[in-house]
């Protein structure tokens, strides 16, 4: 304890040196820094603060330093996260290689690729995308039909993948390939990484209802991918995918606790946007809802806290397994009690008459939507923890 | 403040789940419901509980305590929440002794403290005066005569009130009828000349008694802490309570839970257990969603009577409402997912049922909780 003690004093000193006055504020999108080859700091302050980050291990705090991370135990981890969000310290670089793959690297890679690629994550070198779903399989991710052929020296890919966040923008792909056609479906899955210059590769954004394109297509036409970059066994990729989904599920848990964003929350809204009347808002109707949000999140915030706890003293529970269901059906919630207090002001789209955290809210609220089905569905959550936890019986269907 | 149980908690719980298991089983609440109790519990069970040291969980060594802490006590309430084990633990030895411990004096406290705690002594809080829980609406009055008080009044919905030794009577001394200035507590003798008592018989087959004062005379010394000021007592003594039931909630919750789960693997419809329906599976894992949460907020609550009291009011308001809500849910589902056998009075599923209806009343409702919660939150 003494010694957490010591580190958290010391974490604050250096955070209270390093981090540049400008890397305190909200962060909007604009201004987050993802990395990769193409990248560009967004500005001078923001390279600095990821530059003196990297160089002190703290970009991953958690993963050994052989490959570039900090070596620190999960609490130390913990405590640079709890002293970055004390100071509202941004997060130097996002990127699904620190979310996911890297653990699953981590775990399941072998010594040529831990140095290749942690590295290239922690250095901000490659940005990564995932090749999960394809058009006939969502849901039914263990369907996936987007083939790797063995040609001696090489995979031979052919198929497609949907979904594929900010594939346009991205170095490199993480994907599950079918690698044996007669195999039962899980069984004949392999986990492959591709750079995305390889020839036969393309990427199409995707419109969607928030008006943006964050999620692309992305095909595979004869595409050679070399042997070494087969993650785990040949056939067993699956493994790897369900651990990668952990990770996926557990940082779409926390997306409503993470650095942080330049975004409207409830409180102050209800504050600036609905009328009080000796101190309590006037709308019933409103005020019970904002509490039962409020409500929510602070159950949730304790149980994120359990979880850790939980963690860290080697209890086992279920409380991991229905973060993702809680955390995105929460922040689904919290955007329609946003568009209903701010009433005709949270309906503009673009243009003149609305400040631009009206017309974010609104994004936001239609982006929303996808949180309880990308990274495995609030239902398939519910699938989930009718197994695992509560071990009912499964329809033969299934 | 881990939300974890220690190792000496854990020991707590098995020893409280085996007592009680083979000590107070659901079924001897059906025994004492079906012969109509005068008292409503066994008193040589409630001797044994005493004996293991469960009516002193929470109070100080210097007066015959365990000093085991909140979280020790939420532990072997939940216990007893799973088995609906009837017993004075809840009224006398978790909110008569806090009111004593928190509001007494030194004198008070010698004197009653360790009669609690050995079991010897239940008293009882006669607050309501209305069917809801409204802890500032109080219209029962007390007047200065002579050396003592004068204490008269209704109360109704009074936990144990009909066997309780003694009453602690939150009355009026000032103030307007919603005023939380101007309470008083008065500590008054169950069998005193004035007191009648009306046993109500409640859905949970538990107890609660109207209680009329009619020029009740006590001498100075049944004054608990300042008259006119007891609300911030009074309140502590309330958010205590309100963790306290929110725990039990949590074991009736499980309990009725875990029957259900089990029955959804054992029941065989249409050719396969009716757990393999995706329409019961899913239902069944969002209540396993809100336990999930319950548990944190629970240990979170019982921690904070402790250690952070400051946050004890807004933690166990949030605390009652989320027990409130997911015995609610749970008990229903319980019903449903059983089917027919769910409504005959062979199955126990129907005194859990019954039981949450009446804990969820207790000390105040979801409404209740929700807009104080609002309150302290600034909207």
């Amino acid at each position: 304890m003494e010694d957490l003690d010591q580190f958290r004093s010391e974490v604050r000193e250096w955070l209270e040196a390093n981090c540049p006055e400008s890397q305190r504020q909200p962060i909007t999108a604009a201004e987050q820094f993802w990395g990769g080859r193409r990248a560009k700091f967004p500005s001078e302050d923001a390279r600095l603060w990821y530059e003196r980050m990297r160089d002190k291990g703290w970009i991953v705090p958690e993963w050994p330093a052989e490959y570039g991370g900090g070596g620190l135990s999960d609490q130390q981890g913990k405590i640079i996260k709890d002293e970055m969000k004390r100071i509202n310290a941004r997060t130097p670089v996002y990127g699904i290689g620190i979310w996911m793959l890297g653990p699953a690297i981590l775990e399941y890679g072998n010594e040529q690729q831990k140095q290749q690629h942690i590295r290239a994550i922690i250095n901000a070198e490659t940005r990564w995308a995932q090749g999960y779903s394809e058009p006939g399989a969502g849901s039914d991710l263990a369907s996936l039909q987007c083939k790797a052929e063995d040609m001696g020296d090489h995979f031979l890919v052919n198929g497609s993948k949907i979904w594929t966040t900010n594939a346009d923008k991205c170095d490199w792909i993480f994907c599950l390939v079918r690698t044996d056609p007669e195999a039962k479906k899980q069984e004949g899955i392999s986990f492959l990484l591709i750079d995305m210059d390889t020839p036969g590769i393309s990427t199409t954004p995707i419109e969607l209802i928030s008006g943006e394109s964050e999620f692309c297509q992305t095909f595979f036409d004869n595409v050679k991918v070399p042997k070494e970059n087969l993650v785990g066994e040949l056939n067993k990729g699956w493994s790897v995918a369900k651990a990668l989904l952990v990770h996926e599920r557990k940082l779409m848990a926390e997306m409503g606790s993470d650095s942080p964003r330049k975004i409207v929350v409830p409180n102050e809204a209800a504050h600036k946007y609905l009328e009080f009347e000796d101190g309590r808002i006037a709308d019933a109707q409103l005020r019970s809802d904002l509490a039962d949000y409020n409500m929510q999140m602070h159950a949730i915030a304790l149980t994120h806290f359990r979880t850790f706890e939980e963690k860290t003293s080697g209890v086992r529970s279920a409380a991991p397994l229905v973060m993702k269901y809680l955390g995105t059906e929460a922040e689904k919630v919290k955007s329609e009690l946003l568009l209903a207090i701010m009433g005709s002001r949270g309906l503009g789209w673009e243009g003149e008459g609305f400040e631009q955290d009206e017309l974010d809210t609104l994004r936001l609220w239609a982006m929303s939507k996808a949180f309880t089905i990308a990274g495995g569905s609030s239902e398939i959550q519910l699938n989930v923890i009718a197994k695992s936890v509560l071990e009912l019986p499964q329809n033969k269907e299934k | 403040m881990p939300l974890v149980l220690n190792e000496e908690q854990r020991l707590l719980q098995d020893t409280a789940r085996e007592f009680l298991d083979s000590n107070a089983p659901v079924e001897a609440l059906r025994k004492l419901r079906d012969q109509r109790d005068p008292l409503g519990y066994a008193p040589d069970l409630w001797q044994q509980m005493a004996e293991l040291g469960w009516a002193s969980i929470i109070l100080p060594e210097q007066y015959g305590g365990l000093e085991f802490g909140f979280l020790g006590l939420g532990v072997v309430l939940e216990e007893a929440g799973r088995t609906l084990a009837a017993s004075p633990l809840f009224a006398s030895a978790v909110v008569g002794a806090s009111a004593i411990l928190l509001g007494g004096n030194q004198q008070q406290k010698e004197a009653l403290l360790p009669a609690i705690a050995g079991g010897e002594l239940t008293i009882a809080l006669a607050l309501e005066e209305s069917h809801h829980h409204r802890p500032t609406q109080i219209r029962s009055t007390v007047m200065k005569e002579g050396d003592g008080f004068v204490v008269s009044g209704e109360k109704t919905f009074v936990l144990d009130g009909h066997s309780a030794d003694k009453l602690i009577v939150v009355t009026r001394s000032a103030g307007a009828e919603r005023d939380s200035a101007g309470l008083t507590l008065l500590l008054v003798d169950r069998e005193a000349e004035g007191v009648s008592v009306q046993r109500t018989l409640m859905a949970d087959s538990r107890n609660a008694a109207n209680i009329r004062f009619d020029n009740v005379q006590v001498a100075a010394d049944a004054l608990i802490g300042e008259a006119g000021r007891a609300w911030p007592v009074l309140e502590q003594v309330l958010d205590r309570g309100r963790v306290a039931m929110a725990a039990e909630m949590m074991g009736l919750a499980l309990e009725a839970f875990e029957r259900t789960v089990a029955y959804l693997k054992e029941r065989e419809q249409f050719g396969a257990p009716i757990g393999s329906f995706q329409a019961l599976q899913h239902r069944a894992a969002q209540m396993q969603a809100e336990i999930e949460l319950c548990r944190s907020v629970l240990l979170q609550a019982l921690t904070a009577v402790d250690e952070t009291p400051e946050q004890l009011p807004i933690l166990a308001s949030l605390a009652k409402t989320r027990l409130n809500e997911l015995v609610k849910l749970v008990t229903n589902e319980a019903v449903q997912m059983h089917g027919g056998i769910g409504v005959t009075d062979e199955l126990e599923i129907g005194f859990f049922l019954k039981r949450a209806r009446v804990a969820i009343q207790i000390f105040g409702d979801s409404g209740f909780h929700k807009d104080r919660y609002a309150t302290l939150c600034g909207y």
